[in-house]
Formats: structure tokens, C-alpha cells, sequence
């Protein structure tokens, strides 16, 4: 896989998101409260609202428009709502916070 | 680790739900066994009634089914009975002889219909109305046979006798009452519902006592004699006189009993070890037949059960609804009117409305209401709150109208609403998909129907709309506490005045330290209770606990508000609504650079600059040189004012000059919810000071001060506060009110809610009546205000803080790692 180095850690707050300027669009990089790094596309599912802007809570994102929560994990709506947004592969290694272009997994 | 052994007897609503509620609280802590008399699992007991009228299908009103047991390993024992327990080994044994032990008994055994003591009483044909078992037998014998005869015209009969009617049955419904629900309406209203019940072709006979019910040779009952000599055919009898709690086990078991199975206040019985919960447990000398005050112990023996033991049950207020489609009745707490209370009557015989309220010493302690129920909820939460009510009283039989005014086409009530009649404006949701839900559901509460349907999700002007349906839908189990009794939110079991009570009490600074204190089941809280505690840390210890940025949503931390696109719009503020050339220049300027796509005045008397990109946010900042409005906050937003003495000829004040002090005072002060001022110079009120959280009207001796107006979602005029002489009361005794509100009130609610759960009286005691505490609120305030500064120069002056405005550029060049 390709990985590309994007920042330090440490420049993302806890609990706290970043958006990185992908070649198709922003990427949301999502850190938790332990630390733990996600990156997805940065739409809701909804009505595409930047879930970068939202509020993080354990591995969850509840996007800024309408509230809709998002697992960080897969990237799909919580219930009742349906839907998913694409995944990155991130990983932190040595304190940089490295990413791969490639979705993970499909969305509906 | 070997997990504790927890055994339930009775598969009903109330035990399942306390099973719910445990394996929220403790979902590792038993192994848990269930016995379940009948062969279903649990089902929604109250919706009976609509399936026995035909309106709903058995599948319908199933709550928890198999699949439910076996996710959450429940040992589910179905059409099995439990016999005997034998306390001192610990175990029960069940009718097919087997033996399961334990560590925790949840005795659930619910209650059985009180069968009358009449000779004939065991014939075929003969039954009470629990179960499905009893509903089947109804709905086969509507098949075959002709008479059915009820006996009891309560709440259960009345729906027993319309639900056989409209299986075809001719119906004679027997009481020995002089009119039907004389425990719930008086005469006049009781007899309203007899007409209106008449004219559905059900026959009734009051002030009759059955003696008899006889046999027609082959051990089926034929016909009811009456005390008075008459006898009539029926084939069917369904005995609906009241039910007992089922306490054959647990008196079998040596449990003390008295009409119930005693329990303390952590709903167990004398026997730590085993807990009852449910129509069979005698609380405080009282077993409840409703759902809601079950499903409030299910939550006390739940949180016991899990061993946080934090949960008292207190004994529960209750309402209960008909359900009857098409006939509306509600009650709620002592609707009775003993001795002491007074009553309000309002009593429209033709027009088919009555109404009774029942108040005592100044407090609304019942309400009675048919033909209009649309404000149930709204009584039932006076009830609940013990709200003082002398100020409301000329008004109160004319209910709240919480509804909002837009949205839902005028309608205030749901009963007359076609299913597929939009109530909620917002997201587009119709009455038949909200009432769906929360049949197929099995929801009990509004916020449950909110998460399920979106309904009310949005602005909220249609939740009293939403509860109404669900009122009518699941009747009395319908959860409308007020949001005083609620837990904040999933995440934990405190209510706000809880949290704020721990956070004062306990001087808990840091989101951290309360999570910490309260228990909070979840490591970094949620979007409800995160931006929650944080107001009430930073209001409670200014100076001490520190702002929790993250635990603010977006609008907070970027101090704009964010639109559809992502893209955000800027106000900057313009004291009391006054501009200059220069700044106009600057405004101008801006909207040129940044390409703003639209520039608008807003109705809060300044300008809007909408479709800002988030990273041109401090750039926009810093050119426009001019302070944060805060218009995206819970926080002061404006102060409108009217042109006033400088300038209007019939101007009798400087509102002008008012409103920009009262600005400049009130800048960077976070609240629980917006709050917008307005000063208008004379009573034509140009500036609308009668819509706002506070709002001044200068007359010509003097200010008068209005609280609690509100101008969105449902028009309030504001109450009338005070009159002042100086501007310099003016500004004192408003920055006290606001203080108390920034002290006392809920977060997201707003001054008008925060006055309608507090009273008018207790305002006016705290910032009018005692001058010493008035000006420690001011004190007080100005302290919190002396620790906030301008969040765009605040921004603007700190290179860390400015990370968060910019997108990181990708590189594409490949690491090694």
C-alpha cells in the first residue's frame, strides 16, 4: 500500500478532526480519545455534510448538519438512519499519522 | 469469571423491561433465566384492546421477540410456570419439575383478573381479559356466538365491550356504579361517554350488581341473572372488575404479601435477594395496573440489580387514556377531587368536551379530560413538576398550546389528523408513519420516536404533536416526563438538575472529573451531553474550569455558523444595531475579497456575509476588523433597538444608547440557550421588545422590563417583570435575570421554558425582592464575563488555535515505511 505521511500526531486535537486535500475530495482524519486514528471521506452519507466539523465521541462522529452518527469504524450511519461513507487505511507509526488513497470496502 | 445467576419469573412488560434496563447498565454481570407462564414472548399487554378491536395483529404487539432472548443469552423458559422457590437453597422449580438456582430473583408474576365470587363463575365462556389467550377467546367466540355481556365499566371493560362490538357481538356492558368510569370522570362527562359509546350500538346497564350466570346444560354459560330478578342471554362473559396482584408464589415462598408483594424503595421484597417489580408488587401500600410507574421501578430494580444502587423508586403519579379509537379521554394523578383540592370544570354537554382539573394548594394535582385531550401531556407534567400554578390559573383550563404556531397547518390537536397529514414540517414525517413506528416498535417516549421516525428531530415545533399520537397510540404508558425528571441523556442516569447539582456540590472542574463522579457509562460522553457539561462546568466555575473546545459543536469552535454546503456565514456584531461608514467599507471590502456569494441584513439588525470557506475564516476576521457577533451561539446574540428619544419624535427614552451598554455589558456571555435582547422607546415597541428574552420599553417615566418572550417557533409575549426608573436599574436588574438563568436553567432551554418550569414567582423573589441577591447575580455575572474575551481576536491572536481553520495539502510522494 501506498502510504503517504500527513502529519504529526500531535496535530490532531484529541477527540478532535483534521481534513486533508485529496486528489478526489477532502478526507476527514478523525482522532479519539485514545488516540486511535480514522480517516473518511468527508461527507455524511445525508445530505454531504463535512464530518470533519463534527462532534467525536468514542469511535462515533455525529455530523454537523442533522446529527446523523457516523461509526468510524465502517463508516456507516448509525440506526435508524442507512447509509456509508468511504474509509481510508490510516495508521500512526513513530507519531506521524500516515494514509493510503484507496478506499476500503464498498458504499452503497 | 463466573457471573451471578439472575432468575425471572413472569415474562411481562415490567420484568422485561427491568432485563432492558440491566443489560444497558451491566450486560456481563448475570446469567439470566426466564420464565414465561404463557407461550409468547413479552408483548405490549396495553395494545390488547386495539388487536381485540382489530386495528393491530398479535405480530404487531410484540415488544421482544426470540431472537432478542437468545442476542442477549436469556434462557427463555416459555409456557412453563414456576411452582415453588426454595429460598433457602436458592432455586425455583418449575411445573415440569426442573430446577434452575440463583443468585437474584426477579419475581415479575404480574396480577390476575378479579373473577366475581357468583355461582357459574367457572363455566365455559366464562373469562377475565389479560391475555392473549383471553383475546383469542374472544375474537372465536365473536365467531360463534351472539350475547357477550361485560362486567365492569372501567377502562378495561369499555375497551373489552367496543373491541366485541366491532366483532359483531351485541354487547351489554354491567356496572355498579351509577355512570361509567366513575373512578375517572364525574357524572356529566360520564355519561357523555355513555351516549357517545350508545350510538356504537353498546348496551349498558348501570347500578347493577350480577347475582348469577347460568349454565345452558352442557356447563357454557347462556344468560347473567341480575340482583334485581332480570336475566339476559350471554354467551360470553368477560369479567372486567379489577385485577389482583398474583402473589400465589410469593406467599407460597413465605414472602411478606398484603395485597401485592411488599417491597422497599430499591424494589426489593423481604428477602434481599429477591426483587419484585410490576403489577404484583405493593410499593408504599400501592400496586400499580399502568405501565408507566412499572417501567419506572423496572429502571430503580435495574440499577439496584447492576449494583449501582444510586436508584429510588418514590412511588410514581399516573395518567391513563381510553382506547377507544375515535373516543378521547385522558387522566392523569388524583382526578378524583377529595377533600381539600378545588376543582376547575369546564363542561360543554352538546359540543362533547369536559374538563376537570384538580388543584391543591395552589399546585395542579389531576386532570380529567374528554372530547380534548390534545392538552394531557402538558397537565400531566404540571402534575409531575408541582408547579406552582396561582399565576397561570385564569388560564390554566385553557392548557398550554405547547405546540409550535408553523410548521403543521394550523392543527393543534392530532385526533381529527388524517394518517397521511405531514407533523413534522421539517423532516416531512405523516401521523400514520409516527403512529406506525411506535406500534411496530414498541416505543414509549418521544425521544424514542424521534431517533426512529426524525419526527420532532429538528426545530421541535411539532413534539407536542408527537406526543399527543403517542398518547393516543400506547395511552398512560406513555413517557412525557418533563425534561426536569429525565436523564440527560443515554450516557447517564443523572437528570440536568442532578448534574448541575454535582458539578456545584462537588466542585467538579473538568468534563473529565464530573464524568468521572457521575459514572458516566461512556468514555467521552455523546453530542448531547458533551457541549450539556460543559456549559454547566464553565457557568458553575468561571475562571476555574477550563473551556472544553471540543465538547462545543461546530458553530462554537468555529465561531461562525455552518451552512448547508460546509461553507459558514460570518456576522460581526454592530452594538445596539448601529453601523458606520467605515465599517460598511470594511463589510464591503470583505464580500469583494472573499467572493462572498451573498451579503444580507439579518433580522437582528446587522449583516450577514454567507459562503465563507472555513480557512478564510480569520483572514475574513481580521479584515473586517470589527468584534465576533456571536450569532451562531448559545450565547447573547443581539440587542435591536428602535431609533428612540435621539432621533423619533415620539421616542420618551435613549433606547439607542440602552441597547449598546446592555451589548457592550452582555458581550461573550455563554448561556444555556440564545438569548436576544430589544429596547424600544416608547410603548409602539418598533423594536419588539415583547419577543425577546429581555425586553425594555421606555415610557415616559421610566423602563419596563419583559422576561421570557420568544419570537421563533411558538410566539410568547413576554411576562412583565418590572418598572424602572434609571438605566442604570435597567442594566442591573437585567444582568441579574440573565444571571439566574445562566445559573438555574437546562441547557438548550430557553428563558420562556426556564420561566414556565420555575415560575414567575420565583424570579421575582430572587432578582426583585431581595436586593442583596440581585446584586450578587450581578456580581456573579460580571465575574464569569471578566475571564471571556472576543473569540475572533482570540483566534486571530493565537497561531495554535488556527491549525484547526486549515486543510492539510496532500503530497504525493511516497514514504518508505
Amino acid at each position: 500500500m501506498n502510504w503517504l505521511d500527513i502529519c504529526a500526531l500531535e496535530e490532531i486535537n484529541v477527540l478532535g478532526a483534521r481534513v486533508v486535500a485529496g486528489p478526489k475530495g477532502d478526507i476527514a482524519l478523525f482522532r479519539t480519545s485514545v488516540d486511535e486514528v480514522f480517516a473518511l471521506d468527508d461527507r455524511c452519507p445525508h445530505k454531504g455534510g463535512p464530518l470533519s466539523q463534527g462532534l467525536i465521541y468514542g469511535k462515533r462522529v455525529a455530523c454537523p448538519l442533522h446529527n446523523w452518527q457516523i461509526d468510524l469504524e465502517s463508516g456507516e450511519a448509525l440506526e435508524p438512519d442507512v447509509g456509508c461513507t468511504h474509509k481510508y487505511p490510516v495508521k500512526v507509526e513513530n507519531g506521524r499519522v500516515l494514509l493510503a488513497l484507496t478506499t476500503i470496502g464498498e458504499c452503497a | 469469571m463466573n457471573k451471578l445467576k439472575l432468575v425471572m419469573v413472569g415474562n411481562g412488560m415490567a420484568g422485561v423491561r427491568t432485563l432492558e434496563e440491566l443489560l444497558k447498565l451491566a450486560p456481563d454481570m448475570y446469567d439470566i433465566t426466564v420464565f414465561g407462564a404463557e407461550p409468547h414472548p413479552n408483548y405490549n399487554r396495553i395494545l390488547l384492546s386495539p388487536v381485540l378491536a382489530g386495528e393491530q395483529t398479535f405480530e404487531e404487539i410484540v415488544l421482544n421477540d426470540l431472537d432478542w432472548y437468545k442476542a442477549n443469552g436469556i434462557d427463555l423458559r416459555i409456557g412453563c410456570k414456576v411452582v415453588d422457590i426454595d429460598r433457602r437453597n436458592r432455586k425455583v422449580i418449575a411445573a415440569d419439575g426442573s430446577e434452575v438456582a440463583y443468585d437474584r430473583l426477579l419475581l415479575a408474576t404480574g396480577s390476575n383478573p378479579f373473577i366475581l365470587p357468583v355461582p357459574g363463575n367457572d363455566l365455559a365462556g366464562v373469562i377475565g381479559y389479560r391475555d392473549i389467550a383471553d383475546t383469542e377467546m374472544m375474537m372465536e367466540t365473536a365467531k360463534t356466538h351472539r350475547h357477550a355481556l361485560v362486567i365492569g365499566g372501567g377502562l378495561l371493560g369499555l375497551e373489552a365491550a367496543n373491541g366485541l362490538k366491532l366483532r359483531g357481538m351485541d354487547v351489554t356492558v354491567v356496572h355498579i356504579g351509577s355512570w361509567l368510569l366513575d373512578r375517572q370522570l364525574d357524572q356529566t362527562a360520564g355519561q357523555l361517554l355513555q351516549s357517545a359509546l350508545e350510538t356504537r350500538g353498546i348496551q349498558f346497564r348501570l347500578n347493577t350488581h350480577t347475582a348469577a350466570l347460568l349454565d345452558n346444560g352442557e356447563g357454557r354459560v347462556c344468560a347473567a341473572q341480575f340482583k334485581d330478578g332480570d336475566v339476559i342471554p350471554a354467551d360470553l362473559v368477560v369479567m372486567a372488575a379489577g385485577i389482583r396482584p398474583n402473589t400465589e408464589l410469593a406467599e407460597r415462598a413465605g414472602l411478606a404479601c398484603n395485597r401485592g408483594i411488599l417491597v422497599s424503595d430499591t424494589l426489593q421484597t423481604f428477602d434481599p435477594r429477591i426483587y419484585a417489580v410490576g403489577e404484583c408488587a405493593s410499593h408504599r401500600g400501592i400496586a400499580y395496573g399502568l405501565v408507566a410507574p412499572l417501567f419506572e421501578q423496572a429502571k430503580v430494580c435495574a440499577n439496584h440489580l447492576a449494583q449501582f444502587g444510586i436508584g429510588m423508586y418514590k412511588g410514581s403519579v399516573t395518567s391513563t387514556k381510553l382506547k377507544v379509537t375515535g373516543i378521547d379521554l385522558f387522566s392523569a394523578g388524583d382526578f378524583m377531587g377529595e377533600e381539600g383540592t378545588e376543582t376547575i370544570t369546564l363542561s360543554d354537554p352538546i359540543g362533547g368536551v369536559y374538563k376537570k382539573l384538580v388543584v391543591k394548594d395552589d399546585i395542579l394535582v389531576g386532570a380529567c379530560l374528554y372530547g380534548d385531550t390534545a392538552d394531557g401531556g402538558w397537565y400531566f407534567r404540571q402534575v409531575r413538576e408541582r408547579a406552582n400554578i396561582s399565576e397561570i390559573r385564569d388560564h390554566l383550563m385553557f392548557g398550554e398550546n405547547t405546540i409550535g404556531d408553523v410548521g403543521h397547518q394550523g392543527q393543534h390537536s392530532t385526533a381529527n389528523m388524517p394518517d397521511d397529514m405531514e407533523v413534522c414540517g421539517c423532516n416531512g414525517v405523516c401521523k400514520g408513519t409516527i403512529v406506525k413506528a411506535i406500534q411496530e416498535n414498541g416505543l414509549f417516549s418521544v425521544d424514542e420516536v424521534k431517533k426512529h421516525t426524525k419526527a420532532a428531530s429538528s426545530c421541535g415545533s411539532c413534539t407536542g404533536l408527537v406526543e399527543q399520537i403517542l398518547i393516543s397510540t400506547v395511552g398512560g404508558a406513555a413517557d412525557v416526563k418533563p425534561k426536569s425528571e429525565k436523564a440527560i441523556c443515554g450516557c447517564s442516569d443523572y437528570n440536568h438538575g442532578q448534574v448541575r447539582k454535582a458539578i456545584r456540590e462537588q466542585h467538579l472542574t473538568s468534563m473529565a472529573e464530573a464524568m468521572a463522579f457521575m459514572e458516566w457509562r461512556t468514555p467521552n460522553g455523546c453530542a448531547t451531553c458533551r457541549p450539556a457539561l460543559n456549559y454547566y462546568l464553565i457557568s458553575t466555575w468561571p475562571g476555574e474550569a477550563k473551556d472544553d473546545v471540543q465538547s462545543r459543536l461546530i458553530n462554537e469552535r468555529a465561531h461562525a455558523n455552518i451552512q448547508k454546503d460546509g461553507t459558514y456565514s460570518v456576522v460581526p456584531r454592530m452594538w445596539g444595531g448601529v453601523t458606520n461608514a467605515a465599517e460598511l467599507r470594511r463589510i464591503a471590502d470583505v464580500a469583494d475579497k472573499y467572493n462572498v456569494p451573498m451579503v444580507k441584513v439579518t433580522g437582528g439588525q446587522r449583516i450577514d456575509l454567507l459562503g465563507i470557506k472555513k480557512e478564510d475564516l480569520p483572514g475574513v476576521w481580521q479584515d473586517l476588523d470589527m468584534p465576533c457577533g456571536h450569532a451562531y451561539g448559545k450565547s447573547i446574540r443581539t440587542v435591536k433597538t428602535c431609533v428612540g428619544s435621539e432621533f423619533c419624535r415620539f421616542g420618551t427614552q435613549n433606547s439607542t444608547q440602552m441597547g449598546i451598554d446592555l451589548e457592550h455589558a452582555l458581550f461573550n456571555m455563554w448561556s444555556p440557550h440564545k438569548v436576544k435582547l430589544a429596547v424600544s422607546g416608547c410603548p409602539r415597541n418598533c423594536a419588539e421588545s415583547g419577543i425577546k428574552d429581555v425586553g425594555i420599553i421606555g415610557v415616559d417615566s421610566g423602563w419596563e422590563l419583559y422576561i421570557g418572550g420568544n419570537g421563533g417557533i411558538k410566539t410568547e409575549a413576554g411576562e412583565f417583570f418590572v418598572k424602572l426608573k434609571t438605566a442604570e436599574e435597567v442594566m442591573e436588574y437585567s444582568l441579574s435575570f440573565l444571571q439566574l438563568y445562566r445559573e438555574e436553567a437546562f441547557y438548550l432551554e430557553r428563558t420562556v421554558h426556564y420561566l414556565h418550569r420555575v415560575g414567575l414567582e420565583h424570579i421575582k423573589k430572587a432578582v426583585l425582592e431581595d436586593a442583596g441577591r440581585r446584586q450578587a447575580l450581578h456580581a456573579r455575572l460580571l465575574f464569569s464575563l471578566s475571564f471571556e474575551q472576543d473569540p475572533w481576536q482570540q483566534q486571530s491572536a493565537t497561531p495554535a488555535l488556527r491549525k484547526e481553520f486549515e486543510r492539510i495539502p496532500v503530497v504525493l510522494e511516497e514514504t518508505t515505511r
